[in-house]
């Protein structure tokens, strides 16, 4: 309720109280008068209406004073102190409550400054102990950045939805080739790197936390012309569950290529000569156990001798020539149970493939090293063309030990399968989704993997199986990894929380609206009797943070003279604005800067009067939504007095530091400070939207100022 | 009567020692200069042993050795296994597969005669 309203209702409350009484008292009297006594009373009453009326407006007026007195000693005095305290404790922890009231208000208001006190000390102490820690935090975080940077390899921090959270330039420049800026926070590891082998290894990462373990995942991936060797580490949340992980990349292409010829060379020389070897041996040994051999037979052995040492020879020559460039042998490997692999195989055939799988598991550990997600990818295809090929449904997948190697038989009950037809699949070029360069067959996966796969059958009883086998390695005793647990997160987690571009501007939270908050200087107070913009200031808010580098300031040559009376409150002479740009010039500049943003100023109907003034003369029209901190101010403290709600009282209030005030640039600032501060008042107020502020503002009594 | 030999391998020079070398034991020899001669050799007359090479054109020493395996009727036929793979691994497979002995190039003629020796000896 307005306060003259309630003010007005009490007194006309106190009146009818006191004038009931009175009657009550006249209607007793007056009954209990004889008929003469009523007769002398009447005779002195007629004639004396006039001091009867006067002696009521005394006593209206005195009733009036005293609940004036009262009204302004208490409930007007509780009301200010209600928003003061509001103040202090939602906006200016430094405001103090102002003493006024009767006695007991004025001591309420010495309490609550007291407690204000007290409460502003122990906040202080507080928020020295957060800029402390920040100190710390922004310290450490400068330091892994400068270590980041100056690491060889490429290194990239992303959440669990492979959202980028941190990088170093060398993982930009290496990832990036063709497309620049594929690479930055917030963007996601997806667009460049395979999804399947991010979920991959997180699902690896996954399964050794569950594990106990301290688990690490590698894979190698083709990114455009590059072999990229990647590692990846988990990084835990606080109840030490997967939050995100450290993806270390290296580029691995030349060095694999090296490895890889070097390897065939190796192959070469070895397998090559051993056919050659053997048979010179073989002749050679013949010769010399059957001395009386016959000349034919020992011309011909002579010959198969000369003829393979000489092929020895060009096989060496050539080998040493040629570089084998088939990629293979560096590829790194991880170690796993072969039980895990298992697993992973029987849940890959029964959900992508919709077979019905047993496992038969000897149950001893089993270690073996695989690229495991090539070789479940490849063994899934070679699976799902035998499926189809011998009409299975059903598989039993066996492990069992023989010698150092592992042997894993796929078995099933029905057709064969023809040798022939293994062999084309493992010719074949595995699709495996950008892990391994184009043209990667099984066999070369097989290979890798020192492995070798073939089928059996057993045509009496109808059991068939495939059998990969792998060889075994020793288990290395998990190193002590660094625990990870609760490592300190630098990353800027608003860039998650931003909003697409709705077109429901209105509907969106203040908080996250971006704006220009704007000043005018001018030379006269009447726009419309030609007074003109001397001077636009502006900065903008996003994300409720005032970012005070990115401003707007310009002076306007208004071509009219200037009154002395205005050049006192802003200090601008003709001669500073002599040579300056004209407002058909400034305005589609500062449109440009407040382009997609909410207009916000003080006393933003003035300053909007003269933008709209200028329409016709510059065809630019400003017509985004226009906020005003002096309406929002009057919203959040309606029991302040209308000059208590000019921008420095507001400020002062609000606890914000006046600056350069009338500057056009200076008084931007603060209305933005200001206008920030109001947000959360608005939001206790139940304001919390774009449209919310607009429609309050439009009630507040303040709009129906004019100029 | 003595025992039959088939020698499976496509390369000549070695065909020529191991024919001359077995046919001076007193093994009756046929040759087969690839995997699917082979088989076609060992459907027409099953001998005692095959002397496999793996690396054969048409059908691997790996697949005849398979096919032997998978017939009922020559499960007694002895195989031996003659390559230039060395691997482990390869050895293991060609055993799995079924093969009686596994020689690695190059080999001693002595042990692969000794080998021959014990192995049609068993029957």
């Amino acid at each position: 309720m307005r306060p003259w309203l309630a003010f007005a209702l009490r007194l006309a409350g106190l009146c009818a109280l006191a004038g009931g009484l009175l009657g009550l008292v006249g209607l007793l009297l007056w009954l209990d008068l004889t008929v003469v006594e009523r007769d002398l009373l009447q005779a002195m009453l007629v004639g004396r209406g006039a001091l009867l009326v006067l002696l009521g407006l005394l006593l209206l007026a005195v009733l009036g004073a005293l609940l004036q007195l009262w009204h302004s000693a208490y409930p007007a005095a509780a009301k200010r102190l209600e928003e003061e305290v509001g103040i202090i404790h939602r906006v200016n922890p430094q405001h103090r409550v102002a003493i006024g009231g009767a006695k007991p208000m004025r001591r309420l208001g010495h309490a609550l400054n007291d407690f204000a006190a007290a409460y502003d000390a122990q906040r202080q102490d507080v928020e020295g102990r957060i800029a402390q820690t920040n100190a710390r935090l922004e310290q450490e975080k400068n330091r892994l950045a400068a270590l980041m940077s100056e690491l060889a390899q490429s290194v990239l921090v992303c959440n669990v939805e492979g959202r980028i959270l941190l990088y170093n330039p060398q993982a930009s420049q290496l990832l990036e080739g063709r497309e620049a800026g594929a690479v930055g926070l917030g963007r996601s590891l997806f667009g460049i790197l395979d999804q399947r082998l991010i979920s991959h290894g997180l699902e690896t990462l996954r399964q050794g936390l569950e594990q106990g373990a301290s688990p690490v995942a590698h894979f190698v991936t083709a990114h455009a012309t590059q072999l990229l060797r990647a590692r990846m580490v988990p990084v835990l949340g606080q109840p030490g569950e997967l939050i995100g992980f450290v993806l270390i990349l290296e580029d691995v292409t030349q060095s694999v290529e090296l490895a890889s010829r070097r390897e065939h060379l190796l192959r070469q020389l070895t397998e090559g000569s051993r056919a050659a070897l053997g048979n010179i041996r073989a002749a050679a040994e013949t010769l010399q156990q059957y001395p009386e051999m016959d000349a034919t037979h020992r011309q011909r052995f002579g010959e198969v001798i000369r003829d393979e040492a000489e092929r020895l020879s060009l096989s060496l020559e050539q080998g040493l020539a040629r570089h084998g460039d088939q990629p293979g042998g560096q590829w790194p490997l991880e170690e796993m149970l072969a039980t895990d692999l298992l697993c992973a195989l029987q849940r890959n055939f029964s959900t992508t493939l919709g077979l019905s799988v047993r496992c038969q598991d000897s149950g001893e550990p089993l270690w073996l090293s695989l690229d495991s997600y090539s070789l479940v990818q490849a063994l899934t295809q070679v699976m799902d063309a035998l499926a189809v090929a011998c009409a299975i449904h059903a598989v039993d997948l066996k492990l069992s030990t023989v010698g150092r190697f592992a042997r894993l038989a796929l078995c099933w009950a029905g057709e064969p399968l023809e040798p022939g037809l293994l062999h084309q699949w493992e010719e074949r070029a595995l699709s495996l989704g950008g892990t391994d360069p184009a043209g990667c067959t099984l066999k070369d996966l097989l290979e890798r993997h020192g492995g070798e796969l073939w089928s059996q059958a057993d045509r009496g009883s109808g059991h068939n199986c495939l059998c990969l086998q792998l060889p075994i390695t020793l288990p290395h005793p998990a190193a002590p990894a660094p625990v990870l647990q609760g490592r300190p997160v630098y990353y800027d987690f608003d860039l998650f929380s931003q909003p697409g571009q709705t077109p429901e501007l209105d509907e969106r939270p203040l908080r996250e609206l971006a704006y220009t908050v704007f000043d005018t200087e001018t030379t006269g107070l009447a726009p419309s009797e030609g007074d003109e913009i001397i001077s636009i200031g502006a900065v903008r808010i996003v994300n409720a943070r005032l970012l005070k580098q990115e401003c707007f300031e310009q002076l306007v040559d208004p071509r009219r003279s200037i009154p002395r009376a205005s050049q006192q409150v802003h200090g601008l002479s003709p001669q500073m604005l002599a040579g300056q740009p004209t407002i058909e010039r400034v305005l589609p500049l500062f449109q440009r800067f407040a382009e997609d943003t909410v207009l916000v100023a003080h006393n933003a109907a003035f300053d909007m009067r003269f933008l709209q003034l200028k329409e016709a003369q510059t065809g630019i029209r400003f017509i985004q939504p226009v906020l005003d901190t002096l309406l929002l101010s009057a919203l959040v403290h309606p029991g302040h007095a209308p000059d208590e709600h000019r921008l420095e009282q507001i400020a002062a209030r609000l606890g914000v530091s006046v600056i350069g005030r009338h500057t056009a640039l200076g008084d931007a600032m603060v209305t933005g400070e200001v206008f920030l501060k109001l947000i959360p008042l608005l939001a206790e107020r139940g304001i919390h939207t774009l449209r919310q502020a607009r429609e309050a503002s439009r009630k507040t009594c303040y709009s129906k100022l004019e100029y | 009567m003595s025992k039959s030999v088939l020698i499976a391998d496509d390369e000549p020079n070695i065909v020529i020692s191991l024919e001359f070398l077995l046919e001076q034991a007193g093994y009756r020899i046929r040759v087969a200069h690839d995997g699917q001669e082979a088989l076609e050799a060992i459907q027409r007359q099953p001998p005692d042993l095959v002397l496999l090479d793996v690396m054969m054109p048409n059908l691997s020493g790996y697949d005849l050795c398979q096919k032997i395996r998978e017939n009922p009727a020559w499960q007694h036929m002895r195989i031996v296994m003659l390559t230039a793979k060395g691997r482990e691994v390869e050895v293991s497979k060609g055993l799995a597969l079924g093969a009686d002995a596994y020689i690695t190039k190059p080999f001693s003629t002595q042990e692969l005669l000794a080998q021959v020796r014990d192995l049609l000896a068993d029957r």
